[in-house]
C-alpha cells in the first residue's frame, strides 16, 4: 500500500509525541471503565504492548488512567492490544493461585482483513489495498452491521480501521461483554457464508429456502456488484478471471447454454429458470463479496486484538474509528498517519504559540492537542459512539445506588 | 428442614419417582451404597455406550436410521434403557434387568463417569459432547406428550408470541427453517427464547433471529433442552473438579478413575515413542509412503510455499510431534523450510519457534499438546482462504480430490470406491480404502480414527511387522487382562494398553482385585 514515504524508523522519535499530545487518553479511559458500574473493570483489563525491537510484553493493567499515560509515556509502545477483563489484576497474575486467573469479559469482536479475499480480487494481493479493493470492506461494514444491530439486537459497536488492510468491530453491550466462548463461536458461524480454504472451488453453497439472513446480506452485495465487480475488478474481462467465475457455475447449467448457443434465447431463459442451480448467481456474487471473517478471533474470551487509536507500526497509519455514516466515502489512504498527525499538529501549534502567548503555558498543554489536527473528526465521533454507551450506564448505576439504598 | 417432615408421610421413595421418567437432566446425585464392582462395570459399560456413540456420529448422520438402529443395539446389549415408554414395575416381560434396573445403572453411571471425566478440559469436552448426544437420541425418543412433560418438569418456560406478531413474522418464519411451513405458522405456538440459549439453532442459521430472540415453534424445542442440557453439564463438571480431592483420598476409587479416562478415550499419541528415531531426511518419502492424505497434503503445501498458516502448522506440527520428532528437530524442520520462502532467520526465530516450542509444552501453560484426532482434524479448525489443513475426503472439493488421487497414481476404480464413501460422508472410512488402496493390502486390519495410528499402522505394514514389539508395548499381556475382563476388540486392547505408561500395573492390580472380590 503507497504510504507516502513511511518509515518505521520515525517510530522512537514520533510517538512520543503521539502519547503525549495526541492519544485521547480520557475517552479511551471512559470507553474501557464503562462508567463504573462494575469493580474493578478497568484495572482488571489485560492490554498487551510491542515494544521496540519487537519486545513482546502481556499481562499489563493500570490501576487508573493517569497510571495508564504514565506508562505509556515511559514504554513507548510501537503496538497496542487489548485483551479481556480477568478475575484479578493481569500484572498480578502470577500471585494468584493457578486455576483461579481467569478471563472473565471482553467485548465481542470481528476481524475483517482483507488478505482473506485474495482469491477473489485482481487488483491487489496481501498486505497492499486500493481504492477499487476497499468496496469488499464497505459491504463487509453494511452487511455485519445490520445483521449484529436486527439480528443479534446489538446497540453499540464500534467500527475501526485496523490501519492496515482491514476493520474490526467492538461489540461493546453488556450482553456482548458477557458472552461466553460457544456463544461468540455460533455468532460467528451464523454470519460466516464463504467456507472452504484453497482445496475448495465452490465456496458458497445456498439451498432453499433461503434465510432472511441471506436474503438481507445479498441485498447489500447487489447493490454493490456490478460496479464493483464487472467495472472496478472486471471479473468477466479476461479468460482467465472468466474462467475462475464459470468454476462456479453448476455443470448442468453450462451445458444448457451451450445447448442454447444452438436453440435461441427463448428455450434458454425458461430452461435455466426451471433447473435446480437457480442460486448459481447469488452464490458467485456472494463468494466475490461475502465478508469474510476469521472465526477464531471472535470466539476467544482471552483474545488481544489491535487497540483504537494505536499506531500501525507498518503503515504509520492510525486505527481510528469509522463513522456509519460516511461508510461509503472512507477512504484508507487519507487517514492521518502518526507522521502527519503529528508534524501537523507541530506546525499549528507553534501559530497559536505565537497568538496565545498571554495564556498559562500548563492550561496551554493541558488543551488536547488533537482538536487542531487531522484526528479531531475521529475523536469526535469516538464521543458520540461513548455518549450513546453511557446511557446504557446510567440506567446500571441507578439500580445500583437504589439496592445500596434499601440496604 | 420443614418439609422432610411432610415428605415422610409419601409411600412412595425419592428414587423411584426420579426413574418413573425415562429421560432426566442428572439433577440429583444417586444416594445410595454399592459394591464396587457395580461400580466399575456400570462405569465400562456407559464408557462404551459413549465411545459407540462417539464412533456413529462420525460415520453417520445423527439420527438416521442407521444411526438409531445401531444405538439401540448397543443400548440393548449393555442393559441401558432404550424404549422410553416402558414402565418402570413392569417385570411381566422382561428377562433379565427391568426398566427400573437400567434407568438405576443410567443414573449411577453418568455421575461416576463424571468423577472421572471432570478434571481437564479436554476430557470434559469428549464427556460433555457424548453426552449430548446420548440425550438427543433419547428426547427424540420421545413421544410428544412426553416431550411436553419434560419440559414443564424441568421448569423450561419461555413466552409464546401474539397471533398478531405470528402472522406479521409468517414469511420469515417459513424461510427461516426446513420444517416450518405456513400451516405450522398457524397451528403451533411459536416461543420467542433468547439467543444464548439456542446457539445450535443460531450456529447453523436454521431458526429466525429477530432483535437477540430466536422463534421457535414448539416442535423444535429440543435444541433448546439440548443447550439447556449441556450448560447445565458443563457447570455441574465444573462443581465436581472442585470436590475431586476428597474423592481422589479413597485409594479404592483413584486407580479405577484414572483407568477410565484414559483407557477407554482411546490412544491419543501424547506420549512420544521412539523419539529422535525418525531423521528428517526421511521426511519427504515418509510423507508419500506412510503419511495420511491430510498430512501428505500439508507436507507438500509446505514444501511449495515454504510457509503454512497456523491451523496448518498445528496440525502437522503436533502430528510430527505424535511420529517422534524431537524439538530440536521440529525446530530445524521448520526453520530450513521457512527459511527458504519469504521469513528470514531473526523473523522465523522471533514469531514462529515460539509456537513449534509451545507445541511441545516448553512455553506458556506448558501444556502438552496432543496430535490432533480424525475427529477433531474432520469437525473443527475448519479452513478457510490460503489453508491446506482439515481433512481433504471432507473439506476438499470431490473434483480436486479426484485429480489429487489420480495424480498419486490410486486405481480408477479405487478412486470412484473413495467418492463414494466421501458422498456418503464416511471420511475415515474413505481414508481406510485410501490406505488399503496405497499399501496393496485387501482389508485394513484397523479402524482408523487417528492420523498417528494411520503412520503406525503403515509403518508396521511396510515394515513386516518388525516394529511392532518396539512401538505398540505389550500387546500380549493387554490382552490376556481384556479376556479375563471380558472386552473383545483389538482396539480396546491396544488402547488399554498404550494409553498409560503404569497402566499395565494398574489394570493387573484390578484384575487381582476383582478375583478377590
Amino acid at each position: 500500500m503507497p504510504s507516502s514515504g513511511y518509515d518505521a524508523a520515525c517510530l522512537p522519535d514520533l510517538l512520543p509525541l503521539y502519547y503525549r499530545r495526541l492519544f485521547p487518553f480520557a475517552q479511551y479511559h471512559r470507553w474501557l471503565n464503562y462508567g463504573g458500574v462494575q469493580k474493578n473493570y478497568f484495572q482488571n483489563r489485560e492490554f498487551s504492548f510491542t515494544l521496540k525491537d519487537d519486545i513482546y510484553v502481556r499481562y499489563q493493567s493500570f490501576s487508573t488512567q493517569t497510571e495508564l499515560e504514565k506508562e505509556m509515556l515511559k514504554m513507548n509502545p510501537y503496538k497496542i492490544d487489548v485483551g479481556a477483563i480477568y478475575s484479578h489484576r493481569p500484572n498480578q497474575h502470577n500471585t494468584v493461585k493457578s486455576g483461579t486467573f481467569q478471563a472473565l469479559e471482553k467485548e465481542l469482536v470481528f476481524d475483517i482483513d482483507m488478505t482473506d479475499y485474495d482469491d477473489v480480487r485482481s487488483c491487489c494481493s496481501a498486505a497492499e489495498i486500493c481504492s477499487k479493493c476497499w468496496t469488499l470492506m464497505t459491504i463487509a461494514v453494511h452487511i455485519l452491521d445490520r445483521a449484529l444491530r436486527d439480528d443479534f439486537g446489538f446497540q453499540h459497536l464500534l467500527w475501526v480501521y485496523s490501519g492496515r488492510r482491514g476493520v474490526h468491530c467492538w461489540v461493546c453491550d453488556e450482553a456482548a461483554r458477557k458472552l461466553s466462548v460457544a456463544a461468540r463461536s455460533a455468532v460467528a458461524e451464523y454470519l460466516s457464508l464463504v467456507k472452504g480454504g484453497d482445496e475448495t472451488v465452490k465456496k458458497v453453497v445456498l439451498t432453499d429456502p433461503l434465510h432472511p439472513f441471506i436474503r438481507e446480506s445479498l441485498a447489500v452485495v447487489e447493490r454493490y456488484f456490478p460496479q464493483y465487480a464487472l467495472h472496478e475488478q472486471e471479473i468477466l474481462s479476461r479468460k482467465e478471471s472468466v474462467d475462475k467465475v464459470l468454476a462456479l457455475v453448476p455443470e448442468d447449467i453450462l451445458f444448457l447454454f451451450q445447448c442454447c448457443i444452438y436453440e435461441g434465447n427463448k428455450a434458454c431463459s425458461r430452461a435455466v429458470g426451471n433447473s435446480k442451480g437457480q442460486h448459481f448467481e447469488k452464490e458467485i456474487m456472494l463468494q466475490y463479496c461475502y465478508p469474510r471473517l476469521d472465526v477464531n478471533v471472535s470466539k476467544g474470551v482471552n483474545h488481544l486484538l489491535k487497540s483504537p487509536f494505536s499506531v500501525h507500526p507498518k503503515t504509520g497509519r492510525i486505527s481510528v474509528p469509522m463513522d456509519l455514516e460516511e461508510l461509503d466515502t472512507f477512504d484508507p489512504l487519507a487517514v492521518p498517519t502518526i507522521r502527519s498527525a503529528t508534524v501537523l499538529n507541530a506546525r499549528v501549534s507553534e501559530d497559536v504559540k505565537e497568538k496565545e502567548n498571554e495564556k498559562d503555558a500548563a492550561e496551554r498543554r493541558k488543551i488536547r492537542d488533537y482538536k487542531r489536527t487531522s484526528l479531531a473528526k475521529y475523536v469526535k465521533y469516538f464521543d458520540q459512539f461513548l455518549d450513546g454507551l453511557a446511557l446504557s450506564w446510567k440506567g446500571e448505576l441507578l439500580k445500583k445506588s437504589d439496592l445500596e439504598k434499601d440496604f | 428442614m420443614q418439609f422432610s417432615g411432610r415428605r415422610r408421610k409419601v409411600i412412595t421413595s425419592p428414587q423411584v419417582e426420579l426413574y418413573g421418567q425415562a429421560l432426566q437432566f442428572y439433577g440429583q446425585p444417586p444416594l445410595e451404597n454399592m459394591s464396587l464392582s457395580e461400580f466399575e462395570s456400570f462405569a465400562v459399560d456407559r464408557l462404551k455406550l459413549l465411545k459407540t456413540i462417539e464412533n456413529l456420529g462420525v460415520s453417520y448422520v445423527k439420527l438416521s436410521d442407521d444411526y438409531k438402529r445401531k444405538l439401540d443395539n448397543e443400548s440393548r446389549n449393555l442393559n441401558f434403557p432404550y424404549r422410553p415408554d416402558a414402565v418402570p414395575d413392569d417385570r411381566k416381560s422382561q428377562v433379565g434387568p427391568s426398566e427400573y434396573e437400567k434407568r438405576r445403572k443410567d443414573h449411577i453411571s453418568h455421575f461416576i463417569l463424571r468423577l472421572a471425566y471432570c478434571q481437564t478440559e479436554d476430557l470434559r469436552r469428549w464427556f460433555i459432547q457424548q453426552e449430548v448426544d446420548l440425550f438427543r437420541y433419547r428426547f427424540n425418543g420421545l413421544q410428544p406428550k412426553q416431550k411436553v412433560e419434560f419440559l414443564h418438569k424441568n421448569n423450561l418456560q419461555y413466552d409464546t408470541i401474539s397471533v398478531e406478531e405470528k402472522k406479521t413474522l409468517q414469511d420469515k418464519l417459513v424461510n427461516s427453517s426446513h420444517n416450518v411451513s405456513g400451516i405450522t405458522v398457524e397451528d403451533q405456538d411459536f416461543y420467542k427464547v433468547p439467543f444464548q440459549d439456542a446457539l445450535d439453532l443460531v450456529r447453523t442459521r436454521k431458526v429466525y433471529l429477530k432483535a437477540g430472540y430466536v422463534y421457535i415453534p414448539h416442535q423444535d424445542i429440543v435444541a433448546i433442552v439440548l443447550n439447556d442440557f449441556r450448560t447445565r453439564l458443563s457447570k455441574a463438571l465444573a462443581l465436581t473438579a472442585r470436590s475431586l480431592p476428597a474423592v481422589h483420598s479413597d485409594e479404592r476409587l483413584q486407580p479405577l478413575l484414572n483407568h477410565l479416562s484414559h483407557a477407554y478415550v482411546g490412544q491419543d499419541y501424547s506420549i512420544q515413542k521412539n523419539v529422535g528415531k525418525i531423521s528428517l531426511e526421511q521426511i519427504d518419502s515418509l510423507s508419500v509412503k506412510s503419511f495420511p492424505l491430510c498430512m501428505r497434503q500439508l507436507h507438500q503445501a509446505l514444501r511449495d510455499s515454504h510457509h503454512l498458516r497456523h491451523g496448518g502448522r498445528m496440525q502437522y506440527g503436533l502430528f510430527l510431534k505424535g511420529i517422534g520428532l524431537s524439538l530440536e528437530q521440529a525446530l530445524q524442520f521448520w526453520r530450513s523450510e521457512f527459511i527458504r520462502g519469504k521469513v528470514d532467520a531473526d523473523k522465523f526465530d522471533k514469531a514462529y519457534a515460539y509456537g513449534i516450542r509451545h507445541m511441545f509444552g516448553k512455553e506458556g501453560k506448558r501444556a502438552d499438546y496432543t496430535p490432533y484426532s480424525c475427529m477433531k482434524v474432520i469437525l473443527s479448525n475448519l479452513p478457510s482462504q490460503g489453508d491446506h489443513h482439515g481433512c481433504p475426503f471432507r473439506h476438499s472439493d470431490p473434483e480436486l480430490l479426484k485429480q489429487k488421487l489420480q495424480f498419486y497414481k490410486v486405481s480408477p476404480s479405487g478412486i470412484s470406491q473413495i467418492l463414494e464413501l466421501v458422498k456418503g460422508m464416511h471420511y475415515q472410512l474413505a481414508c481406510q480404502k485410501y490406505f488399503e488402496l496405497t499399501h496393496s493390502i485387501e482389508e485394513a486390519s484397523f479402524s482408523l480414527n487417528h492420523p498417528n495410528q494411520y503412520f503406525i499402522e503403515s509403518q508396521r505394514v511396510l515394515g513386516g511387522g518388525k516394529d511392532i514389539k518396539r512401538e505398540v508395548g505389550t500387546p500380549q499381556r493387554s490382552q490376556e487382562n481384556s479376556a479375563a475382563r471380558g472386552s473383545t476388540t483389538d482396539r480396546e486392547a491396544a488402547a488399554a494398553a498404550n494409553a498409560a505408561k503404569d497402566l499395565p500395573e494398574m489394570t493387573e492390580d484390578l484384575d487381582s482385585f476383582f478375583q478377590d472380590a
